[in-house]
């Protein structure tokens, strides 16, 4: 996990606030897998002091990208990153989703910017896989599609796609999905994250989830990230290294 | 070779240079060593040791600062029987003199954790934890009281025969009654300091961010602070100080060693830069050169007031 001199491309807004920073690394392209993140030191000041950990968006050759919405002083620097700006980054930090598994059907359930990691896994995802993406947020505005294939929408308010939580949706599907061979993979809310839990294992379906936590290092030493193991409940995961995405039977979301 | 003299000795401890990695930012070494150069460092300490593992606390662990962090891990570790079975074998392929940080709820547990590590060869000296501010028992309650101090350094002392640094808090009205504390009872040195306790609310929810409330404040945020307490020491007790808090560069190495300190650790910069103390090394050599400092001892509470 090198530390690894990027050089910005460009930083563009898709929607509702939501930004793409594009980056030139060939270093980090050849190397990272879906799910995977970086750790970014946005600034060479001591404000922000930390590295904001991003996982990677998408992959384009040399280029990799970056989704975020701006949420404090770190991400307000993001975006206003030029071309030809240097950008201090560490990685590819983690493990990412173990995308080669025996199944035909990757489902997607992702919540708000929970759906960063999926254009890159959409893309790398075996061809003849089929993929389908559930996508849940409190309103339209929150809805995040960028990239993803076979889109299902679910908002909490009923302003697009199905009136519910994205739950609701999936259980709504449910013959659908266990006329498959599926396995789910997803990121968002924890409230979210917990509820799918359940839902996976009510169904026997195989599920990873990426988890996310305040960190400072990226790589194990600070030790700012745990998560409750459900095998070892004597000691603490770590977001970081032993993530960010666990089989969803492991942690205690 | 610059011919410039970048060593220096604590008690039996000989360090190449005076940049150590701090305890609780480099783990037990495995991943710092991935980034820097472990020989080319001065002394590396562990993470905080107890007797058993400890599990530490729930998150939110950290929060970022202004120009700082606070965290609040809880002394997580392995335990001491742990650490001498699957972390010290790593850390003896390097030329590093490894330095054991020992936390502990009780003075006994101070005792015991030391009688056992001393054993160990590659374990080159002690650093005594009396000053962790996010644990329940122990932690501060020790490093808040110089009587407790005194004891704890005599008896640890009385198990070992290798330095025991004793590590100070901040968060006292007088640090120098410690380090005097500390000297007193025969303490080689004290680390000064350990994290400010701090605390950081949500204004729209009233609640703590941290999951234990109050944490330590830590990184650059915090160094005119230690330099105030390195040098209050320095000018009243005559004991070698080993200087911590927001080391961001070679020249803030600097400024702490002419404010008193014989050595820097590196802390919270590591998590930032894991590279940096490599290369504060070869800076702080250069600047030797430049201005014509053939020992870096000499630097040590050079001071002009």
């Amino acid at each position: 996990m090198p530390l690894l001199n990027a050089i910005v491309e460009k930083s563009i807004e898709i929607d509702n606030k939501i930004f793409l920073l594009k980056v030139y690394s060939p270093a980090l392209t050849a190397n990272v897998k879906p799910g995977q993140f970086i750790n970014v030191r946005v600034s060479e000041t001591i404000y922000p002091l930390l590295r904001r950990p991003f996982s990677v968006c998408d992959v384009e050759g040399d280029y990799f990208y970056l989704m975020f919405n701006i949420y404090g002083e770190g991400t307000k620097i993001l975006s206003r990153k030029e071309k030809g700006e240097q950008l201090d980054i560490l990685g590819p930090l983690g493990n990412g989703f173990n995308i080669d598994g025996d199944f035909d059907t990757a489902v997607i359930v992702a919540g708000g910017l929970g759906a960063a990691p999926f254009p890159f896994f959409t893309r790398m995802i075996d061809k003849e896989k089929e993929v389908l993406s559930f996508i849940g947020g409190r309103s339209s505005h929150d809805v995040i599609t960028y990239e993803m294939k076979n889109v299902s929408v679910a908002t909490d308010d009923g302003s697009r796609g199905y009136h519910g939580n994205v739950i609701a949706l999936l259980q709504n599907k449910i013959d659908e999905l266990k006329s498959k061979k599926i396995k789910m993979f997803s990121c968002g809310p924890s409230a979210m994250l917990r509820a799918l839990k359940t839902f996976a294992i009510e169904n026997n379906f195989e599920c990873e989830v990426s988890t996310e936590c305040a960190m400072a290092c990226g790589f194990g030493i600070c030790q700012g990230c745990p998560i409750e193991s459900t095998q070892h409940p004597d000691k603490y995961l770590l977001v970081c290294k032993d993530g960010p995405v666990f089989n969803v039977k492991d942690v205690v979301i | 070779m610059s011919g410039v003299d970048l060593s220096l000795q604590i008690g039996s401890l000989k360090l190449r240079n005076p940049i150590m990695l701090a305890s609780g930012t480099v783990g037990y070494g495995n991943e710092i060593a991935e980034f820097a150069d472990l020989n080319k460092i001065g002394a590396i300490v562990t993470k905080s040791l107890s007797l058993n593992p400890r599990k530490g606390n729930a998150p939110q662990r950290i929060i970022e600062t202004p120009a700082g962090m606070l965290n609040a891990i809880g002394l997580a570790n392995v335990g001491v029987e742990q650490f001498l079975k699957e972390k010290i074998p790593f850390l003896k392929q390097y030329d590093i003199p490894l330095i054991c940080n020992i936390a502990a709820s009780t003075i006994e547990e101070y005792v015991e954790c030391t009688r056992i590590l001393t054993t160990e060869d590659a374990i080159k000296a002690f650093e005594i934890n009396v000053s962790c501010p996010n644990v329940k028992e122990g932690g501060l309650q020790f490093g808040n009281s110089c009587q407790m101090v005194s004891e704890i350094t005599a008896k640890v002392k009385a198990e070992t025969d290798k330095p025991v640094i004793i590590k100070l808090s901040p968060n006292v009205s007088s640090i120098a009654d410690f380090a005097k504390a500390v000297k007193d009872e025969g303490g080689d040195a004290v680390s000064a300091i350990n994290t400010l306790v701090g605390t950081s609310f949500n204004i729209f929810t009233k609640r703590s961010k941290l999951k234990n409330v109050t944490g330590g404040l830590s990184g650059p945020a915090i160094k005119p602070v230690a330099l105030a307490k390195v040098l209050e020491i320095k000018q009243k007790v005559d004991i070698p100080i080993i200087g911590i808090g927001g080391i961001m560069n070679w020249k803030d190495v600097v400024e702490f060693m002419i404010v008193g300190a014989s050595a820097v650790q590196i802390g919270t910069l590591n998590f930032i830069d894991p590279y940096a103390s490599e290369r504060i090394v070869a800076e702080l050599e250069k600047y030797c050169v430049e201005n014509g400092i053939n020992k870096i001892s000499d630097l040590t509470g050079s001071y002009i007031l």
